[in-house]
């Protein structure tokens, strides 16, 4: 278990000689997307300022740059690459399902409220 | 009489005892759902986060314009760069947390204690970053007008420049007393006064003609609306209520008072979990140093403390771009 590390992150595109240096692979790898990240939100390209699925796309980017950091900080630094398929799965299907109903749920009532203040007449009790 | 069951016939079989699901021991998977639980309760946080933004959508604070402060650079706009470094210090302190990790698979007892202790500098320095954030939150900078509606008003000069309300206000020469539980009805009392009263920003702002007043309302362009001279002063004498300078769970000089009350929460609770974050690191980092993973010829101790110290900075991604960057 303890030396039985997947070596190879991007696919294996990129395969490291030990876990150490894959480690410092994987700080590389999230600098660049943070900076990346840093850059665009100092100064919003204002080609990327432009809706895009109810979102400016400049912010689908964020969102997209942060569940690829997210991925890398629980593959490689939780070691979740090298844990049983099964484990992955019951801690990532799980969370993620949740999460992705509550995050329905919410946002969706969100724009209901504000399209009902925005555009209705009712003001309370909707 | 013993009646203890000595063997259970079931031993080697799959319910028997002393198995491993998923390869996984007992308290690395109970931390995996501890971790599942609490990564539920955090996008509980976000979601509510972003259900109250959707709700206000064309009225939230943009963040750019709240977190501009970098220690030591005073007056200086620089949005994100404090956010960001806090961030890579997080991103680092895993980073020498999971070589603790390895060090321990390797059996390594003093790498295990240096990196254990990198991985607690690190922890520190990311709480101190987030008491300052939150002082410099609070304390506030340019303040602001709230309405009787319970709108912010901010100033801005001719060009869209913050304006703080220092720069304008005339000052009176008299003192208000604070309404205390000793000096008035004894069982009444109010809290700190703002520095300025409404008539002193009143007169100030006629005094100023190049002064006017932003309103909440994201315009297209998704800038604050900024109004005409003659509808300023209205707004100002007409609605004008209260001057708000900084920020707590009621007012918030920045805007809707939910974001302040949602910053608060989130990040508090966040910087919470880093709190008992490094409490726990140095429980460990004790124990590396007096020998009990030694002797006990495993280190998984250090890893399912990792796995938790992993899981703050992954929360603080998602913290990271719901707060600052979106």
């Amino acid at each position: 278990m303890a030396d039985a590390h997947k070596l190879e992150i991007l696919r294996g595109l990129i395969k490291f000689k030990s876990n150490t240096t894959k480690i410092w692979g994987v700080l590389i790898l999230l600098t660049i997307v943070t900076a990346v990240e840093v850059i665009l939100g100092i100064y919003k390209p204002a080609s990327l300022m432009a809706p895009f699925l109810g979102m400016k796309i400049l912010n689908w980017i964020f969102i997209i740059l942060t569940l690829v950091k997210a991925y890398y900080i629980t593959w490689d630094f939780m070691h979740m690459r090298d844990e049983t398929v099964w484990l992955r799965r019951l801690v990532v299907w799980t969370a993620v399902f949740l999460i992705c109903y509550l995050l329905f749920i919410l946002l969706q009532e969100g724009g209901y409220v504000e399209s009902v203040y925005a555009t209705e007449f009712v003001k309370r009790d909707f | 009489m013993d009646t203890t069951a000595v063997s259970s016939g079931t031993e080697g079989k799959t319910w028997g005892g002393g198995n491993q699901p998923m390869k996984a021991s007992y308290g690395k998977m109970m931390m995996w759902f501890f971790i599942v639980s609490d990564a539920l309760t955090f996008s509980g946080f976000l979601a509510a986060y972003g259900f109250s933004r959707f709700k206000f959508i064309d009225y939230w604070p943009i963040a750019d314009e709240v977190f501009t402060h970098v220690p030591f650079l005073h007056g200086q706009e620089l949005p994100m760069i404090y956010v960001a470094f806090m961030t890579f210090i997080l991103i680092m302190s895993s980073v020498t947390m999971v070589l603790a990790v390895d060090a321990g698979h390797h059996m390594k007892k003093n790498k295990v204690i240096l990196y254990m202790f990198l991985t607690i500098i690190g922890g520190l320095i990311f709480v101190g970053s987030q008491a300052w954030e939150w002082a410099t939150f609070i304390k506030g900078d340019y303040g602001a007008i709230q309405t009787k509606g319970g709108n912010i008003l901010q100033f801005v000069d001719n060009e869209g420049h913050r304006v703080a309300l220092r720069d304008f206000a005339t000052v009176e020469d008299k003192e208000r007393v604070a309404h205390k539980e000793t000096n008035g009805i004894w069982f009444m009392s109010e809290g700190t006064q703002p520095t300025y009263t409404m008539e002193e920003i009143i007169t100030g702002l006629e005094a100023n003609s190049d002064i006017l007043v932003r309103t909440q309302t994201i315009n297209e362009e998704g800038e604050k609306t900024v109004l005409s001279r003659t509808e300023s002063l209205r707004q100002i004498k007409e609605n004008g209520r209260l001057v708000v300078e900084g920020a707590n769970l009621k007012v918030n000089e920045y805007g809707s008072p939910l974001f302040a009350d949602f910053f608060f929460f989130i990040t508090g609770f966040h910087g919470f979990h880093v709190f008992s974050g490094v409490v726990i690191n140095i429980i460990i980092f004790f124990n590396v140093i007096i020998g009990t993973y030694e002797r006990r010829k495993n280190y998984e101790m250090v890893e399912k403390v990792g796995l938790y110290w992993h899981f703050v900075d992954l929360v603080w991604v998602f913290v990271f771009t719901f707060f600052y960057l979106v």
